[in-house]
């Protein structure tokens, strides 16, 4: 059996960081298993939120005193680091939003509902959360585009030649989703952009559970446009980031108006603020962006590739375990998988297993992950997920293991 | 196992197992689909009223083994009832899985099983989907008088 202190990163050492891991739920030590839904918070975040708010904290670039420069030179490092971490060309592409959802829908109306027109094509993949899927049908809606969809084979494979068949002239946005959250599905979406490319389409990566677990770099893989949210990268909750090529968001309308998103302002016209303030309308999430800002130095400290090797190791770990209980059915076995298992019991109902587990202490997701059309590809309504992050240990999943058992157990 | 016991007792999973008056009703009198969209859950309801008595149920559908046990255990007791009974019933049911159990007064027996499921604010609705169809079919059989 694999020993935790075998591997690259101290799993003991970075639990301390996390309070909440030393915590009990129902009685019993939490076993948590859901990050792919949202991270725990490092003790360095929350302080970084605490020194704002009882440190320095005012409004951002408007004050004219040290209190309100420190504040929003805090909120534009946050920006460079994000900058870096996915490696932007420039500061001006970083938008803050509320998470991946806004960002999504902010490129849906403002660059598509500004750009598309009848009968042009977006393209996005049959297994995209509901996030990556609405804003393009209420945009097709009203521009009357047509929305397809790449479809997956029964190990959660996308089917590449079907795609191929699909791209044309007409096809002006492809948007596809790194990591699937329900499959674990690690996508080839360098692959999916350069073949875009060919048609001169505009290329949106959706990665929301590969931002926290992968090496992203918007320039290699031949995004134009790219959203993630910070809960899921150890960061708060209600920040998000929307990365967009300079060229493309300067000819874009804005979003929402108001505040700080212009120039000059009359009763007869308004000239807007350019990249990024453009699209930064009201009081931002002052402490969110500083806590996403630490919550990427706090990854970069630990090093996305020990990351990756610690989490695939526990993936490997829990793939071997639970294959050993034969009523266990795995639902997506990609070859290239992120670090998560969705999986069946059998005839037992995910709900039944996640309440039983929830009593164990196990915290794990269950329910269609809002990707309804992924499970309907399968026939099923839902299934038990659970996620790993480089917090979990080898006796978080010897726990799981044997709850699993005890679920079987119980329906007898 | 003990701290499942309160959710999961011998009967529910006996009733998820084997759950009663499964199947279609040929040309029922009334019909309702119930859909729980957050877990997926899914119930068909067949009912046969004869006047103001309901003479015949069943159910087919998707489902946890709460939601499931609860539509079973719900066709058992409403059968043969009035519409005021299955009424009395439903408020009973209501009041048992959002305020829990007070053995101060009388509760059903076979609706004693469910106590457990306030402790579950997830599973409430599971266990209230059966009940809220059949909700929704009393409520058109009452307009049609």
């Amino acid at each position: 059996m694999k020993n935790d202190s075998n591997c690259q990163i101290d799993v003991k050492k970075i639990r301390e960081d996390f309070p909440i891991l030393s915590q009990k739920m129902n009685g019993k030590p939490l076993v948590y298993l859901d990050s792919a839904a949202t991270t725990m918070k490092p003790r360095q975040v929350v302080e970084s939120i605490a020194d704002l708010y009882f440190g320095y904290y005012s409004n951002i670039h408007r004050g004219v005193y040290l209190f309100s420069y420190f504040t929003t030179d805090r909120y534009e490092n946050a920006r460079t680091i994000i900058k870096n971490y996915i490696n932007a060309k420039y500061e001006e592409e970083i938008i803050f939003t509320r998470g991946a959802t806004e960002s999504i829908n902010l490129i849906a109306h403002s660059y598509a509902g500004y750009n598309l027109k009848e009968n042009d094509e977006i393209i996005v993949t049959e297994m995209e959360h509901h996030a990556n899927i609405v804003p393009w049908q209420e945009i097709c809606k009203k521009t009357g585009a047509k929305l397809r969809y790449i479809p997956f084979d029964d190990n959660g494979e996308l089917i590449l030649e079907e795609y191929e068949k699909m791209l044309s002239p007409r096809t002006k946005i492809v948007s596809a989703v790194h990591i699937s959250n329900s499959l674990g599905t690690i996508n080839p979406v360098k692959y999916i952009f350069d073949k875009a490319k060919e048609y001169g389409a505009v290329t949106v990566l959706d990665a929301s559970q590969s931002i926290q677990h992968t090496k992203v770099d918007v320039q290699e893989l031949n995004c134009d446009f790219l959203a993630f949210s910070g809960h899921k990268i150890y960061g708060p909750t209600g920040i998000g980031v929307l990365y967009g090529k300079l060229h493309l968001l300067e000819d874009m309308p804005p979003y929402q108006t108001g505040g700080d998103m212009i120039k000059s302002v009359t009763f007869e016209r308004t000239l807007f603020a350019d990249v990024p303030a453009k699209f930064e309308a009201g009081t931002q999430n002052i402490e969110g962006a500083i806590g996403l800002g630490t919550a990427i130095e706090y990854v970069n400290s630990i090093g996305l590739e020990n990351i990756a090797n610690y989490e695939h190791s526990l993936l490997e770990y829990a793939n071997q375990k639970i294959k050993e209980i034969p009523q266990v059915k795995i639902i997506g076995n990609a070859r290239q998988k992120a670090s998560l298992i969705s999986f069946l019991l059998e005839d037992i109902h995910p709900h039944d297993v996640g309440s039983i587990l929830d009593k164990l202490g196990i915290a794990v997701r269950t329910g269609q992950h809002c990707t309804e059309p992924t499970m309907r590809h399968f026939g099923i309504t839902a299934t038990t997920r659970a996620s790993f992050a480089f917090y979990n240990t080898i006796d978080d999943i010897n726990v799981f293991i044997d709850g699993i058992k005890q679920v079987i157990e119980t329906f007898e | 196992m003990n701290e499942l016991n309160d959710l999961y007792q011998e009967i529910i999973l006996d009733h998820n197992k084997n759950p009663r008056n499964w199947g279609k009703i040929d040309n029922a009198s009334n019909f309702a689909e119930g859909f729980n969209p957050l877990c997926g859950d899914k119930i068909d309801l067949y009912v046969n009223f004869s006047g103001d008595k309901l003479e015949d149920i069943k159910f087919v559908g998707n489902g946890c083994a709460i939601s499931k046990a609860s539509a079973s255990v719900m066709t058992t007791l409403v059968k043969g009832k009035t519409k005021d009974d299955i009424q009395k019933l439903y408020n009973e049911f209501h009041k048992i899985i959002t305020e829990g159990c007070d053995h101060n007064h009388y509760i059903d027996e076979n609706l004693e099983v469910f106590c457990g499921v306030k402790e579950y604010p997830g599973r409430v609705k599971c266990a209230a989907l059966a009940w809220h169809t059949l909700n929704d079919i009393l409520k058109r059989v009452g307009n049609n008088e």
